[in-house]
């Protein structure tokens, strides 16, 4: 490590530290002005009436400046509460309301009974006795045994109309969720907010400049060639204690991102003008996380440029993967945006891209004229002809190691991890149950959202096709692809969410083992058994275990990252495309033995 | 079902064990006092570096043994009772069999210089030997390397990843030159020195070893009366059978355990194979100790034949042998020898860059190809075993050249090169003809 290293390493880790701190730099006050500038509804009118219900209860927030998002969003959660407290107690229907009209209605339950008890003339009754009409009318004329008899019966349609009048006039827990986040950036009047280029250098521009100073002068350093010196025993790359770290910090960084991005306003608020050049609009926690993504990306792309760069497929390959993630991932669809075009990711195929089918994309695409229906139909030739024709020829590589961003993610940012994939057989049988699990369930979820699309109704069997969908993004998603996915990058490997989660790599595997041109042929009988193919294998195929037998590797797994054959240092192994006649075979025998035959 | 008894858990004993189980329900117990599970030997390196650990470089996983009902004993065999028919082991158990066979592989070879009991001298075979390196490196700066063969370089990359500066001494007028051509020799020597800064020592020897007075090696002496420092010494002039527990039996000890072409013995029951075992018939071109991770391996899946009722002699087809020198990868097909024999000729190719090499040796008038070697580059060992056993042409071979490559795509092809350079250097006009599917899988419906 040279004078430029030493100093970029201490760069880098300046700006991730600074990164880090800035989430305490934030100070937070909310105002009129904040709340003017937030929409609470698409509908202008109860955008209105939202604000004037949420103001009184945040009021007392307008005096206080808050030194930390913690205690604001706490403050703020509180005042939505609130609101929706208030408007049940103004709208909604209590058990005692409930008790009464059972009372009264018992004998013969018909529109009198409510219009007694709920004469028209206030708001609140006006209100009350449609909603009860709405929604009982169906009970009319019938007469109960008991008060208790008829309260059951209604009970269920009072919980109805009481989350139907806090969605309509108040604040259901996915609006709060999404105006946490909103509102608390919007509020944040420190550092960071008033000059976010200035930190936006300070930090993650820092690190990047670290980054490349520590790794740019490894292009031009020893020979060219293999160097996985201290791999296993370095504290990063050995689940030592800077493995530790890296994973605890990727793995709060996704719990974040995903369920509390209020938390991390600061962040985004620094990629705010990144966004606004961009796309035109103000950053949102899913900018930042492309942002972040596509900046690991080149910079640890440069990284494994340098440490391969004696090997011309890995570096076309490292090329390729951070030009898809770059202009495809982050850039055409910020720009599709400053178009007014629907965003979208022409590289991302169902069932990776598990909610392309989902009604609101299917809506937002139909209505974008021509770009949109080519949109869609790009999105199915995707996946029904270009997946197992490019497999075919190429396996599935084309897409894993070349294209996708995940594989982009996990070989350049994650190419320090690959060693420790479990390569037992245990592991590869999980592996098989789970990965093709998840494709069941994609295909299954995705079935149950086209029939809602053209049924128009959201229940099959007793399943809820949202409720469906809602579980897949939390499960699948959100914690495994990307908390388990990455964050355990530092423990079980970089392709942890590629080897065990993707319905995509399931898919793409199935027709790379049955039907595909590709392999990982041996060289006859030069295989030494070092074993360095299985353990630099990133995907926990035991390589050797083919190659000391002679045999070629095909498996449904392999992403075809090509260092199983950089690191062979017997010329062993070479990914090729060739015809599928003499791709499996197994002759236990290898080259050099003459005249011995096996029982067969 | 006989009782097999296999002494040594290395690729020969591992071998023969795993096609004794394909073929039998022979009782199979594999000794060794080295390692609990079969390693691969050539990965000790790597362990050394931290590419792996000794874990990463077991082939098979542990339970793999139980499920063959391969036995597995942690022992030291100290004699062998082949009246008895049974050994003795050092925990003072002993043990019957019916069927032995002896794997024990070989140990560094040490000459009787003066100091050689210094402490910090050693050479890499075992385990052990790589544990006593670790020790014996901790913390030092300067290491002498012995003898210019595949251990000595294996030695010198590891000790270069310790930052430990790496003197290296050859008798020879080049690396390996017992094996390797002058030109070939030169590219590794080249390589040694320029991109990995070796201290490369031609045709120097060691005379003497001088230790400090803690009985640790200070500093060594050459046969040019050169004074080197050095805290360690890797002693890698090859490696010898290890026999030394077989003195009082009754089994033939040459400079290995003499076996004939089945990897018998001379005592019915007691075979021997690997780097232990000396055939009293070589074959032609062959040493009569093989000590190559190939060969044994081979040895193993013929004895194993043998032992299941099927006598099989070993009959090994065209040689091939590979290795890796610091970056440069070697691959070799059929016969190079370091000098040309009579009736040989040759053709060599190298890259401007002095870093990739091909060398074809032929038959002066038949014209037929009798050995490959390559540096720097990779080639498919189906189609080079093929051109050798079908005795193809030079020209042929030649024209062809675009089968045999194996470099990982992408890779800059160099055979339009290296086919100008043989019209060039033989006058002749051969055409390079386009890779052929048919060709490499040597389909016989194509007409070649």
């Amino acid at each position: 490590m040279n004078i430029i290293q030493r100093i970029g390493l201490g760069v880098f880790l300046l700006g991730f530290v600074a990164f880090i701190a800035t989430l305490s730099l934030g100070r937070y006050q909310l105002s009129d002005e904040v709340l003017n500038k937030v929409t609470l509804d698409y509908d202008t009118k109860k955008n209105t009436a939202k604000r004037a219900a949420l103001r009184p209860h945040v009021e007392v927030m307008f005096r206080k400046k808050f030194s930390d998002q913690f205690s604001f969003v706490a403050n703020l959660r509180g005042g939505f509460e609130q609101a929706n407290q208030a408007i049940m107690q103004k709208y909604g229907f209590t058990d005692a309301e409930l008790s009464q009209l059972a009372e009264k209605g018992y004998k013969k339950y018909e529109e009198a009974v409510i219009d007694g008890l709920y004469p028209k003339g206030s708001e609140t009754n006006d209100i009350k006795n449609k909603k009860l009409k709405d929604y009982t009318n169906w009970l009319y004329g019938k007469n109960f045994k008991s008060a208790d008899e008829l309260k059951g019966q209604i009970a269920p349609k009072v919980s109805e109309i009481n989350a139907a009048v806090v969605k309509d006039k108040g604040f259901s827990s996915y609006d709060i969720k999404n105006q946490l986040f909103t509102i608390t950036k919007a509020s944040d009047v420190g550092m960071v907010a008033s000059n976010a280029p200035l930190w936006l250098v300070m930090t993650i521009l820092l690190a990047i400049a670290g980054g490349l100073m520590y790794l740019i002068p490894k292009l031009f350093q020893g020979f060219p060639g293999i160097r996985n010196n201290g791999v296993f025993t370095h504290p990063g790359t050995s689940r030592g204690w800077i493995g530790i770290l890296v994973g605890s910090f990727l793995i709060s960084f996704y719990i974040f991102l995903y369920w509390f991005p209020e938390y991390i306003t600061s962040w985004v608020l620094m990629v705010d003008p990144v966004s606004k050049a961009l796309s035109g609009n103000a950053a949102s926690q899913w900018f930042l996380y492309g942002f972040l993504y596509t900046v690991a990306i080149i910079v640890m792309g440069i990284r494994m440029a340098s440490k391969y760069r004696h090997n011309k497929y890995q570096l076309i390959r490292t090329a390729s993967v951070t030009f898809f993630q770059l202009s495809f991932a982050f850039l055409i669809p910020e720009i599709l945006v400053r178009f007014n075009q629907p965003y979208m990711d022409f590289k991302n195929i169902w069932p990776l891209d598990y909610s392309f089918f989902f009604d609101y994309n299917l809506k937002q695409k139909a209505a974008a004229g021509t770009l949109g229906i080519f949109m869609l139909g790009w999105g199915i030739a995707l996946f029904l002809l270009v997946v197992p024709t490019m497999v075919y020829f190429f396996g599935k590589r084309w897409y894993c190691s070349w294209v996708c961003g995940c594989g982009g993610l996990a070989e350049t940012l994650g190419d320090p991890y690959r060693q420790l994939s479990d390569k037992s057989l245990k592991a590869w049988k999980i592996e098989r149950y789970l990965i093709h699990s998840v494709l069941v369930f994609a295909v299954f979820m995705t079935g149950l959202t086209l029939y809602t699309f053209f049924s128009g109704s959201s229940r099959v069997l007793f399943l809820d096709t949202y409720q469906v969908q809602k579980a897949y993004g939390f499960l699948i998603g959100s914690a495994f692809a990307g908390v388990v996915g990455t964050g355990f990058y530092p423990f079980m490997g970089n392709r942890v969410w590629c080897r065990f989660g993707c319905p995509l790599a399931a898919y793409l595997g199935i027709v790379q083992r049955f039907k595909s041109r590709f392999r990982i042929t041996t060289n006859g009988g030069q295989c030494i058994s070092c074993g360095n193919c299985s353990t630099y294998c990133e995907m926990g195929i035991d390589v050797r275990a083919y190659a000391q037998k002679g045999q070629n590797i095909v498996r449904a797994s392999c992403v075809g990252c090509g260092i199983c054959a950089a690191v062979c240092p017997r010329g062993v192994l070479k990914l090729e495309n060739a015809p599928e006649e003499g791709r499996i075979h197994d002759n236990p025998i290898l080259i050099g033995s003459d005249k011995i035959e096996v029982r067969k | 079902m006989k009782h097999v008894v296999i002494i040594g858990n290395g690729i020969s004993g591992i071998t023969t064990a795993r096609h004794i189980r394909k073929n039998s329900d022979h009782r199979i117990t594999v000794i060794s006092a080295e390692s609990d599970y079969f390693y691969s030997r050539t990965a000790l390196m790597y362990i050394y570096m931290g590419h792996m650990r000794l874990k990463e470089t077991q082939p098979y996983e542990n339970w793999f043994w139980e499920k063959n009902r391969i036995g597995l004993k942690k022992a030291y065999v100290q004699r062998v009772d082949t009246d008895k028919k049974t050994l003795y082991l050092n925990n003072n158990e002993t043990l019957d069999y019916d069927v032995l066979v002896l794997a024990v592989g070989s140990k560094p070879r040490k000459f009787g210089w003066p100091g050689v009991d210094s402490k910090g001298i050693q050479g890499l075979y075992s385990l052990q030997d790589l544990e006593m390196m670790e020790q014996n490196t901790q913390g030092i700066k300067n290491a002498v390397i012995v003898g210019g063969g595949l251990i000595g370089v294996e030695m010198a990359e590891m000790l270069q990843t310790r930052n430990v500066h790496v003197t290296f001494l050859v008798r020879e007028d080049w690396f390996w030159a017992g094996v390797m051509p002058e030109e070939e020799g030169a590219l590794i020597n080249r390589h040694m020195i320029d991109d990995h800064h070796v201290e490369l020592k031609l045709q120097t020897e060691l005379k003497e070893i001088v230790p400090d007075s803690s009985g640790r090696v200070q500093h060594i002496i050459t046969n040019h009366n050169e004074k080197i420092d050095c805290q360690f010494v890797g002693l890698t002039i090859g490696v010898q059978p290890n026999t030394d527990f077989l003195k009082d039996s009754n089994i033939e000890i040459n400079r290995g355990i003499v076996v004939n072409r089945f990897m018998e013995t001379n005592v019915p029951d007691v075979y021997a194979l690997g780097d232990c075992a000396e055939f009293s018939e070589p074959f032609p071109n062959r040493r009569p100790i093989e000590q190559v991770w190939y060969t044994g391996r081979m040895m193993g899946e013929a004895l194993a034949q043998t032992i299941c009722g099927k006598p099989t002699q070993y009959s090994p087809g065209i040689w091939f042998n590979s290795a890796k020198f610091f970056d440069i990868e070697y691959q070799t097909y059929g016969w190079v020898w370091n000098q040309l024999k009579e009736g040989e000729e040759t053709f060599y190719w190298e890259h401007p860059n002095g870093k990739i090499c091909l060398r074809l040796v032929y038959d002066q008038q038949s014209k037929r190809l009798l050995g490959i070697n390559v540096f720097g580059m990779r080639l498919r060992h189906e189609v080079c075993d093929r051109w050798i056993k079908e005795e193809r042409s030079i020209d042929h071979v030649i024209a062809h050249l675009r089968d045999a490559n194996f470099d990982p795509e992408f890779y800059k092809q160099h055979e339009s090169a290296i086919v100008a350079s043989y019209n060039q250097q033989t006058g002749s006009n051969v055409q390079l003809k386009k890779r052929s599917w048919a060709r490499i899988f040597n389909r016989k419906t194509q007409n070649v």
